[in-house]
């Protein structure tokens, strides 16, 4: 034979038809093992199985229940649920989902965006029994396809409930928006074990309140047990188990306070906090542009979904919650407290600013050329002046300028109830330390400590972190969380949950140095770079402006507003509060690249405190860009 | 003339496998239509996977096996290139998932493997021709373990497992030592709790509830529940064709696919489980005795392997459906609905028709 000078071809074979024998054998042995099974199962426990297979007759139908309502601290209905017919195909019930659309589309309007969105749809939620394909069908649309329904296996028309917006962009980055549950919420749902509570429904908070108090807007499935016939469809109902509602959210928010901002705005893109400090509830919390919620609630069409993440402006930034930029000069306050309380400066100890500060080989310049003259702690945050806090910053050193800063909320979460917050940075020589990699970088040098002073350099703190910090001070230092919700109501009951003014701490101060900064704070609005948009105003109240740097400005090179490309323009600033005495309101605005924050912040500060305080409505929208007054 | 080719194509049919296989296909037919009562399409769309599967098998029954050794390393060198770009292309996430569920034709490159693998090793302990060695059989192990871990990453377990079986079917059958084999048996035993912590969630939440279903009825042992129960009141006769009230209440989940057997047990009770168990059963012995009658060492080990991978699929999917194995995605051979498995288990009993006819033509 061939192979013989090989191997032994005879005992090869031989080895190979044991080894098959023994192949042969573990095939018998594993179709014994399932036969004995099937005897087992189908003959010893027989009954078992068939008294189960009759209570099988017997389905269990989840009810979804209705999801809360949001509304403001009026009563203004904010988000509500309400009923419609959608049409809709049960994907693994239509062998051609394609084909079965365009016979739709030939009784049923179907425009492009639906289809696209059915598209996106069948991807993103795998698990769903049935998609929409189209929303909100008028009472002739859902009688025409019910004359061809027999055509279409796994088409049906179902009432269902829908989230919607009435105020649309207004608020939209506090309230949020619910959309259809996908893979990641599928994990939130289960790690926390709410399947069954869950079963039914298709939507979910994905952002803002809508996602943060989720658990109190669902409320608790129901369960109805139907008898159903060997066609699978329910004969009767045996037993209900009534879902219940979730619970109502209402807020600390004013929506027409809210509109005013907003309106004031226009265009422009940037941020409001407006807090009320003795309780830490959010009065106003803006972030433009916004968006319009109800886009998302069906499934947001991809046109759409593409324009705003695409869009410069980027209107999905929740920028009070998350963005994070450098305060500028409404960082002077506070930094003018730590000089207090740490003995660096007593109120009238003055410095001369001759327009600029040098320190190692450097020259830090003041906005004003030729500088303020003799200045001290009143007159430096009146007419914000840049020199006394280069040297003041130098004086007290990074250390005692972040741990005392530190203390205000900056650069910490503030424990807002709502998901995502930003950080920030409160620079230290830890955090630089931490920060970078080389070691040359790693090192904190003195001169960063100097534009610290000023609210530049590493400082970035969101629009939030600032008005609480604004609300801190306001409330002579005892920081309350910020909260938007003010109570959760339970439709049913009728009980309600309130949400109690939490005091985080109590920072402790001098209440002589707080005085001291409050009544430079009010002599901003009156006499200072605040005068001018607080102009007659019928209520006691302090401020501050800020501009902060988008772009670092060359030594010797000076800020034109003009020649600057318009995204790297300044960021308008303005904190603010008020009355004097026994503060109601306090508030952080930015507006971005809107160059300084005396013009472009400060009115729409203004307004808001105008309504809040008197109910007054702005006659017109802000003025846009006056020419520059001398603020800063 | 005409006469003369279609002769020429009908010389490597072999009669018994045909029948055999034929009855399979005819019992799954009838249990489609059943399964498939409320989407007919399904059972008009088998017909059509069955006429491809048929020529599939017509193709490679015509391909001697001297042939099919030298596709051996290229088909195994593809196989690995498309499972690596599957997950390079899965990195972007939802990708290879998304390619399957818009169900544009083309099968897996999983499922290649499954021919692939035991064609590759086959090929390669027959080219090492004289005793085998250690390093071989080392070899072998490599070349079986990475595709199956690129596979069990992607993660589809019940493929890794048919592609596993399929190469330790070669490795077994090339004479692989008993004390190593036995001693490897143990290794595996000793390693289950590290194998057991490389498991995602859901793969050993499979397991826990295959332990204990009524853990969690409405979630990942409501399959299990249910085709238990479909079987169990199936009892020694069967409810009768079109009858089942598992499969027509819809209580069963993938009834036309992975599940379809509940379907099938349910309506036709102990009776027809025997019947469909002893088909099996014919085929295996069958392709056993052509696998030990093969001439060369190629051949034995391939068509061995390919037996041996259609009675793991058969076990695999009826212990999981009554309730004994844990559920990983494996169809039942010739019976589930779908293409996929259907081709690839036609490729192979052609190859075993292939080895058959030329059982003489090589030792001559």
């Amino acid at each position: 034979m061939k192979f013989a000078e090989f191997r032994n071809t005879e005992r090869d074979l031989y080895l190979f038809q044991v080894r098959i024998g023994i192949a042969g054998a573990a095939v018998l042995a594993a179709f014994a093992i399932l036969f004995a099974r099937f005897i087992y199962l189908q003959v010893i426990q027989h009954d078992y199985y068939h008294t189960k297979a009759e209570d099988n007759r017997i389905s269990i139908v989840p009810i979804t229940p209705n999801r809360g309502n949001i509304v403001d601290r009026n009563g203004v209905v904010l988000a509500r649920n309400y009923s419609a017919y959608t049409l809709e195909i049960a994907p693994r019930k239509v062998a051609d989902v394609e084909k079965t659309i365009n016979e739709l589309a030939a009784i049923i309007e179907v425009r492009p965006s639906d289809r696209n969105r059915f598209k996106r749809l069948l991807i993103e939620a795998k698990g769903a029994e049935t998609l929409p394909i189209r929303t909100r069908l008028t009472d002739e649309e859902v009688a025409r396809f019910a004359a061809h329904r027999y055509r279409f296996p796994g088409v049906d028309i179902r009432a269902r409930l829908f989230r919607q917006y009435p105020f649309g962009e207004l608020a939209s980055h506090a309230l949020g928006y619910i959309g259809r549950i996908n893979d990641r919420d599928l994990t939130w749902i289960e790690e926390r074990e709410l399947e069954s509570n869950y079963k039914g429904t298709d939507h979910i908070g994905k952002t803002g309140l809508e996602q943060s108090y989720e658990r109190e807007l669902h409320g608790t499935t129901g369960y109805e047990q139907v008898e159903v016939d060997a066609a699978g469809r329910g004969v009767r109902t045996l037993s209900r188990t009534a879902p219940t509602s979730g619970n109502n959210l209402v807020l600390t928010l004013d929506l027409a306070l809210q509109e005013v901002v907003e309106t004031a705005f226009g265009n422009r893109r940037g941020s409001l906090v407006a807090i009320e400090p003795s309780t830490g509830g959010i009065l106003a919390f803006i972030s433009r542009p916004g968006f319009d919620p109800n886009l998302f609630v069906d499934g947001i069409d991809p046109v759409s979904w593409d324009e705003l993440n695409t869009s410069l402006d980027r209107p999905l930034n929740n920028r009070a919650l998350t963005g994070i930029y450098p305060p500028g000069s409404t960082f002077k306050p506070f930094m003018a407290l730590a000089a207090l309380e740490t003995g660096k400066r007593t109120p009238s100890q003055a410095i001369f600013d001759p327009g600029h500060y040098d320190f190692g080989g450097r020259r830090f310049r003041d906005d004003k050329v030729g500088g303020h003259g003799m200045v001290d702690m009143y007159k430096s945050i009146v007419v914000s002046c840049d020199t006394y806090y280069y040297t003041l910053a130098n004086d007290m050193g990074i250390e005692n300028i972040s741990r005392f800063i530190g203390q205000f909320g900056f650069g910490a979460r503030t424990g807002i109830d709502m998901e995502g917050e930003g950080i920030g940075v409160l620079p230290s020589i830890e955090w630089k330390a931490k920060r970078f990699r080389r070691p040359d970088q790693q090192k904190w040098y003195a001169g960063e400590t100097i534009s610290v002073g000023i609210g530049q350099g590493y400082n970035a703190y969101t629009p939030l972190q600032l008005a609480v910090a604004m609300a801190t001070l306001a409330n002579n230092g005892v920081m309350f969380k910020p909260h938007l919700v003010k109570y959760i109501e339970n439709v049913n009951t009728g009980e309600r949950r309130f949400v109690e003014p939490q005091p985080l701490k109590t920072i402790p101060l001098k209440q002589e140095n707080i005085d001291v900064i409050k009544r430079a704070l009010a002599g901003v609005n009156i006499e200072g770079t605040g005068a001018r948009a607080f102009a007659k105003a019928e209520y006691t109240s302090g401020g501050k402006t800020g501009t902060s740097q988008v772009i670092a400005i060359k030594a010797g090179e000076k800020y034109s507003e003009a020649r600057t490309a318009e995204r790297h323009r300044d960021h308008a600033l303005f904190i603010a509060f008020a009355p004097l005495e026994a503060p109601k309101i306090a508030l952080a605005v930015l507006v971005e690249n809107a160059g300084f924050g005396a013009v472009a912040a400060a009115p729409i500060a203004r307004m808001v405190l105008d309504y809040y305080l008197l109910g007054k409505k702005p006659a017109k929208p802000a003025p846009a860009d006056e020419a520059a007054s001398d603020g800063r | 003339m005409l006469e003369r080719t279609l002769h020429r194509i009908a010389a490597p049919i072999d009669g018994t496998l045909l029948a055999i296989v034929g009855g399979i296909v005819l019992l799954g037919l009838i249990t489609l239509f059943s399964a498939s009562y409320e989407n007919p399409g399904r059972f008009s769309a088998q017909f059509a996977n069955l006429g491809l599967a048929f020529i599939v098998m017509l193709v490679a029954s015509q391909i001697p096996p001297q042939t099919l050794m030298r596709f051996a390393p290229p088909a195994y060198l593809l196989g690995m290139l498309l499972l690596i770009a599957v997950a390079l292309f899965g990195d972007v996430r939802n990708g290879a998932r998304r390619w399957l569920n818009l169900g544009v034709t083309g099968i897996q490159p999983s499922e290649i493997m499954k021919i692939a693998m035991p064609l590759m090793l086959a090929w390669y302990f027959h080219k090492r021709e004289a005793v085998l060695r250690m390093h071989d059989y080392a070899v072998a192990a490599f070349l079986l373990a990475v595709p199956t871990l690129l596979i069990a990453r992607q993660p589809d377990l019940g493929t890794a497992l048919l592609v596993a079986a399929a190469g330790c079917y070669v490795i077994f059958l090339a004479g692989l030592s008993w004390k190593i084999i036995v001693s490897l048996g143990i290794g595996a035993l000793a390693s289950l709790p590290f194998l057991w912590g490389m498991l995602h969630d859901y793969q050993r939440r499979r397991i826990l509830t295959l332990l204990d279903p009524g853990e969690d009825p409405l979630g990942a042992g409501y399959h299990i529940i249910q085709s238990t129960i479909a079987v169990g009141s199936g009892g020694f006769t069967g409810k009768g064709w079109l009858n089942g009230t598992q499969t027509h209440l819809e209580f069963i989940p993938e009834r036309s696919t992975d599940f379809i057997f509940a379907v099938y047990s349910e309506e036709f009770g102990l009776i027809g489980n025997t019947l469909l168990l002893t088909l099996y059963l014919a085929l295996i012995a069958r392709g056993l005795v052509i696998a030990a009658n093969a001439p060369t060492f190629f051949s034995r080990l391939l068509a061995g392997a390919i037996v041996l991978t259609f009675f793991t699929y058969a076990f695999v999917n009826m212990g999981m459906v009554s309730g004994i194995l844990p559920v990983v995605g494996v169809p039942l051979p010739l019976v589930s609905y779908g293409g996929t498995a259907l081709v690839t288990l036609s490729f192979g009993i052609g190859v075993l028709m292939s080895v058959q006819s030329n059982r003489k033509l090589v030792q001559t």
